[in-house]
């Protein structure tokens, strides 16, 4: 396979699972942001998007295009600022534009499935979403993604193109939860000066749970109440989880193999002590080092290892083998 | 579809019968589906100059063209025997020229000609073929015989809507294939897999060929993409390809990968940047270094261009003659040179009875239709000629045949040309059929997509 198409194949998946986090990302900040102000006293608004915005590694990007900030800018900039590269308007744009590129590498149904998401986003308007809700689009959104995976799981014949493509859905997967427990993190540290933070951290949790749709499964896994350890559990450790970090890296570890045919090269070596931090580790090593000492470092080797899937296959040296 | 006196023609009566029984508000619901179903699949090309920079669709018509077998017999005869004796005349002005050293082209025409690529100069090519890939414009008129408007030798576009209108019209009207046997097209992309492959340079047991495509802002990047689909082959880029002693590869994941067949889609301009235009920063610098050595097949090869210029397109019917000691089975549509004085006087005298082209232009952009045009037209063109009167030829206009269309006051004629697709590798293939345009606007004799024309389904009948 090209390594252009490797690496445009591997960013047209990243993309639409972008797209599917940023409304996921919204769709949590918009719950918090409901949070009865009794239990949130003189918190604003803006506070929340302000944390997604820096969870998202946006504020600087931000900035430079606006002077305030508010729910409404906010959420018209993720979601449909052509001038935001990241915005969902701009992923379900470039993903298309991947697809296109790789029309003869994808199949015609996901094409399709693409070409048709671009279509009716480009119909529409941000005035028309917002006197619709907001709501609305993110579920449009999320189901567009699904129905995305739908058609390259039940089309997509399982070559490299295939591997490449799962791989930029793990690496978006596991980069989203990341930054999910940051945003969620930073929020945990001010509600322990708050008298009534039992409560305020049970309907944040759940509401993280609610946007990644892992409520259920935490209540199958649990049978229990909704506590911070376990949430976090769930999302780094539990290997049950579509969205865990150990799911994730774990995934990533063996596409890895299969592209390399099992060679111990680099990239396969980062991706396999990576997936086994999350395997063999507890909760305890977290609370132990501290949470946001612990993202950071799980952020920085998620990078190192996207770097070495690009410099393993998607840069060419141009040296013959004799 | 109909004789001069109105009846039906037989090949048309099945057709005929099935239209009387469908209604307008039938066909306008087909018509509408079709579209829909080419946007969503996003078969689309973009057109020059148009600032919207989207992508447009080709107007697409559900009338089918239907071509009685012993029509097409003869054609297809006369299509193969046209592009050998082409390649036969490429092979020729880059070797021995004998058909120069014979008087039956003048000299001049050929080697000054832009299009001739000194570099390709005695280079032996595989089975000695320069258009592996040809589309010959055809239209019916007059009693009924074949002209050739002009031969498509460098690199012929239009195959894709071919395969997807036939595509379309067994989803929209199974019932009508049923009815009456059409020969198949469907298996295009697999003779042209077969004649890339057996032009590859020799010694290669299982040759990789590739696409080579302008990348996905060019008009036709959908067929290209849609082509290396089709024939499983890769679509690469210029930046996908680097040459390394004189051997082309592929950077792909698993490192350089040699390529030995590259059905490219871009100019000759473009392909390499060393030997063919400097500025360009499009193209693999060394490629046309690994044509030389025969490590690579350029399909199709550098310097077709030569051939399809519309100041040699008169000459075909004597190099039939002259290469094949055969007579011409498909007529020439006859052509004023305006370099000759006394084609010249004929045509400023009767600009407003013919077309006139550009020698040089392609696409139906720059050129006059003498009975559309306006008095200012006229006077424009007339002036245009007198600059520099070697730039152009002109052609009496044809009494085109036409085709039912649905347009929007209904089933009307209008005027359609053919352009079938021969491939000629080890053996020469045509494909029954090939693309018909149709252009939309009533009278009109302009087909070409980036003027307002649509395509058809065109069906050759089996019996």
């Amino acid at each position: 396979m090209l390594c252009r198409t490797a690496s445009d194949l591997y960013w047209l998946s990243r993309y639409v699972e972008r797209a599917e986090n940023t409304a996921r990302f919204i769709d949590f900040t918009q719950r918090i942001a409901l949070l009865p102000a009794r239990l949130d006293p003189g918190r604003s608004e803006a506070a929340g998007w302000q944390r997604a915005l820096d969870a998202l590694g946006l504020v600087e990007d931000y900035q430079e295009t606006h002077d305030t900030l508010s729910a409404s800018r906010v959420l018209h900039y993720l979601i449909f600022d052509p001038a935001n590269h990241t915005s969902i308007y701009n992923c379900v744009r470039m993903a298309r534009e991947n697809g296109r590129a790789q029309r003869g590498a994808i199949t015609t149904e996901m094409y399709q499935e693409l070409n048709a998401s671009w279509l009716e986003i480009n119909q529409m308007s941000w005035g028309q979403i917002v006197s619709d809700g907001v709501t609305p689009f993110l579920e449009w959104m999320k189901t567009r993604s699904a129905a995305f995976r739908g058609v390259v799981v039940g089309t997509m014949g399982r070559d490299e193109g295939y591997h490449f493509m799962r791989m930029g859905t793990f690496v978006e997967r596991a980069d989203n939860t990341v930054r999910l427990l940051d945003i969620k993190y930073a929020q945990a540290e001010h509600d322990e000066m708050n008298a009534e933070r039992d409560v305020v951290a049970y309907y944040q949790w759940s509401a993280m749970l609610q946007a990644i749709s892992a409520f259920e499964t935490y209540r199958k896994i649990y049978r229990d109440t909704v506590t911070a350890a376990r949430v976090i559990d769930l999302l780094i450790y539990r290997s049950d989880v579509p969205r865990s970090l150990a799911t994730c890296c774990d995934a990533l570890h063996s596409i890895l193999l299969r592209l390399t045919g099992g060679e111990q090269i680099e990239v396969v070596r980062l991706a396999g002590s990576l997936a086994a931090s999350f395997r063999y580790g507890r909760i305890d090593d977290v609370i132990e080092e501290g949470m946001q000492p612990f993202l950071d470092r799980v952020m920085q080797r998620i990078d190192r290892l996207t770097l070495e899937i690009v410099r393993q296959f998607m840069t060419s040296i141009d040296v013959v083998a004799a | 579809m109909y004789e001069a006196d109105g009846s039906v023609r037989p090949h048309y009566r099945g057709f005929a019968d099935w239209l009387a029984r469908t209604s307008e508000a039938q066909l306008a619901q087909k018509r509408k589906q079709a579209e829909i179903s080419f946007h969503r699949v996003g078969i689309t090309f973009a057109v020059y100059g148009d600032e919207s920079g989207g992508e447009r669709l080709i107007p697409f018509d559900v009338v089918p063209r239907i071509i009685p077998n012993g029509e097409w017999k003869v054609l297809a005869a006369g299509l193969r025997q046209r592009v050998r004796a082409l390649n036969m005349f490429l092979h020729d002005v880059y070797h021995g020229r004998r058909i120069l050293a014979y008087g039956v082209i003048p000299e001049s025409l050929v080697l000054r000609n832009s299009q001739y690529r000194p570099q390709m100069i005695g280079l032996d090519l595989p089975n000695q073929i320069y258009s592996h890939i040809a589309g010959i414009d055809v239209v019916r008129a007059g009693e009924g015989a074949y002209f050739v408007l002009e031969d498509n030798l460098r690199v012929p576009s239009g195959v894709s809507y071919m395969l997807e209108n036939r595509k379309m019209m067994m989803r929209l009207f199974p019932e009508l294939f049923s009815a009456q046997a059409v020969a198949p097209v469907e298996h295009y992309p697999d003779e042209l897999l077969a004649t890339l492959r057996s032009v590859a340079p020799e010694g290669s047991e299982k040759p990789i060929v590739a696409l080579l495509t302008p990348g996905q802002y060019n008009s036709a990047y959908f067929e290209h993409a849609f082509l290396a689909q089709q024939m499983g082959i890769e679509l690469v880029e210029a930046a996908d390809l680097f040459v390394q002693d004189e051997t082309v590869y592929m950077r792909t994941t698993q490192g350089p990968r040699r390529v030995h067949v590259l059905y490219r889609r871009i100019d000759d301009d473009y392909l390499d940047p060393t030997v063919f235009r400097p500025e360009s920063t499009l193209g693999v610098p060394g490629l046309f270094s690994a044509v030389r050595a025969g490590r690579v097949t350029v399909a199709n090869a550098p310097g077709t261009g030569v051939a399809d210029d519309k100041s040699i397109y008169p000459f075909v019917p004597d190099m039939i003659r002259f290469y094949l000691s055969e007579d011409p089975i498909l007529i020439n549509v006859p052509t004023y040179r305006l370099s000759k004085p006394d084609d010249y006087k004929y045509t400023l005298e009767h600009l407003a009875e013919l077309v006139v082209k550009e020698v040089h232009g392609a696409g139906g952009y720059g050129m006059l239709v003498g009975p559309a045009a306006t008095k200012a037209e006229l006077d424009d063109f007339r002036e245009r000629i007198k600059a520099d009167p070697a730039r152009y030829i002109a052609q009496p206009t044809l009494a085109l045949s036409t085709c039912p269309t649905f347009v929007d006051a209904g089933i009307a004629p209008r005027h359609i040309d053919l352009r079938p697709y021969v491939l000629s590798g080890k053996d020469i293939v045509v494909v029954p059929g090939g693309l018909t345009r149709v252009a939309l606007r009533e009278g009109s004799l302009v087909v070409n997509s980036s003027q307002g024309g649509g395509t058809k389904d065109s069906w050759v009948l089996e019996a």
